[in-house]
């Protein structure tokens, strides 16, 4: 069975003036579908057809060697973005609140300084990658990763992503990244973010 | 000797006479007062029209470029890094205070990559290089096909942001690629030629089709200062 690239749940102009509709268009149809469509060429023919893609990715060392690179990086991809899209949308935006709040507060003391470490997470990651809000080990935790790389690797779940690849945010933004930040709190879908907490947790 | 921003008797002459002169020599990777100076653009932000584009050289040059000088100075600030060369700095990471090393890396790396990348390209570039450095390129690749295509498989292989090169090891030539502002220098290596796969030098234009962006560099490619810079090695 091969990877699907999953549609948007949301127009591809949902998300302005935060995220322009240009940049979500290029973004899936045609970063995300390469990335599916190279993690399905790289897969054919091996034992890795029919898992997971997290079980995929929660263990790569069982990845053949010769394709373990370009599973990695665009399992990565594949799952990273199918993430993405569905912790953003419209009418998103404001704080958690519920066991997911809750957790915010006694992880990083209120959600104003779990922002902050978000942010900062995101503006430091040089170069291509992620920041994450991941369980781990049944605690929250900020943390970014290079490329395409997640939090899945390590054997951790994250429940909300931001993409700092230049293309997530340079039709829009250009250079500053900080802003592209910003606004991206505008869009997060909390709710389901605190969906995956749950299972998660 | 901080050959790579050397100028020609040629280029200087050709400066002299468009008035980027002194733009053209504030580009020498340390000044008096020990800072690291954006270098000017040794061409117009139009002028790799329709190659590269205007609104992407401007961002480069006066955001990227200049955050990384900008950043790289207030790394270095106090240090006995002041006053050294960039290429001293980078080939010796290790000498770099560990507080400040990261930051040394990356916005060192960032500076001297892009003062290489405005010298290597010109609005007269493009063709096939000549002299020593096409015999050089004929016993490394078979000739300038052989290069071009190993040079952008190279370029398109990487991985998330960073840098292909061409290398001259005291002459002796390869392609390498490196990681977001990684550079061969931190090995003590020359680039003499090197393209920037950072999604910022491409997106505006060419978007995820960063292939097609590859190959329009070829035709703004200035070989004539890539010679120069092999040349050096030697
Ligand atoms: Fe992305
Ligand atoms: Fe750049």
């Amino acid at each position: 069975m091969a990877f699907e690239l999953p549609s948007l749940p949301y127009a591809e102009n949902a998300l302005e003036p935060h995220i322009d509709a240009r940049t979500m268009g290029i973004h899936h149809g045609k970063h995300h579908a390469s990335y599916t469509s190279n993690l399905n060429g790289a897969i054919a023919g091996t034992d890795l057809e029919g898992k997971s893609v997290d079980e995929i990715l929660g263990d790569l060392d069982a990845v053949p060697e010769g394709i373990r690179t370009a599973v990695r990086n665009n399992g990565g991809g594949y799952a990273n973005h199918n993430l993405f899209w569905q912790i953003m949308g419209p009418g998103g935006g404001g704080a958690p609140s519920g066991a997911l709040g809750d957790a915010i507060n006694s992880a990083f003391g209120s959600f104003d300084d779990f922002k902050s470490a978000f942010s900062g997470a995101a503006a430091t990651r040089f170069g291509s990658g992620w920041a994450w809000l991941a369980v781990e080990g049944g605690a929250l935790r900020v943390s970014s990763t290079p490329n395409q790389d997640t939090p899945l690797m390590s054997g951790n779940t994250p429940i909300l992503g931001i993409d700092v690849w230049e293309h997530a945010y340079y039709l829009n933004y250009q250079n500053r990244r900080p802003d592209y930040i910003a606004a991206f709190f505008n869009v997060i879908n909390w709710a389901k973010v605190a969906e995956l907490y749950a299972a998660a947790s | 000797m901080d050959r790579n921003h050397s100028l020609s008797r040629r280029e200087v002459l050709k400066l002299a006479g468009s008035g980027l002169l002194s733009a053209a020599f504030s580009g020498v990777s340390f000044a008096a007062g020990g800072e690291f100076k954006l270098p000017a653009l040794p061409y117009a932000e139009d002028a790799l029209e329709p190659y590269i584009d205007a609104a992407t050289m401007s961002l480069h040059h006066g955001k990227h470029h200049a955050g990384y000088t900008n950043k790289l100075n207030a790394a270095i600030e106090g240090t006995d890094l002041v006053g050294m060369s960039i290429e001293d700095i980078l080939a010796d990471l290790e000498a770099a205070p560990e507080d400040i090393r990261t930051a040394v890396r990356n916005n060192g790396g960032g500076y001297a990559n892009h003062n290489l990348y405005w010298q290597i390209m010109s609005p007269d570039g493009g063709g096939e290089p000549d002299g020593e450095l096409a015999e050089a390129i004929e016993r490394a690749f078979g000739g300038y096909a052989g290069f071009k295509e190993a040079f952008a498989a190279a370029a398109g292989g990487v991985f998330g942001s960073g840098w292909t090169w061409l290398v001259s090891d005291a002459g002796a030539l390869n392609i390498e690629t490196s990681p977001n502002q990684d550079t061969p220098l931190m090995r003590g290596a020359t680039p003499i030629l090197g393209i920037d796969v950072w999604e910022h030098a491409y997106y505006l234009r060419y978007q995820n089709r960063r292939a097609d962006y590859i190959g329009a560099f070829f035709n703004v490619l200035n070989w004539a200062r890539v010679e120069e810079l092999y040349l050096a090695t030697l």
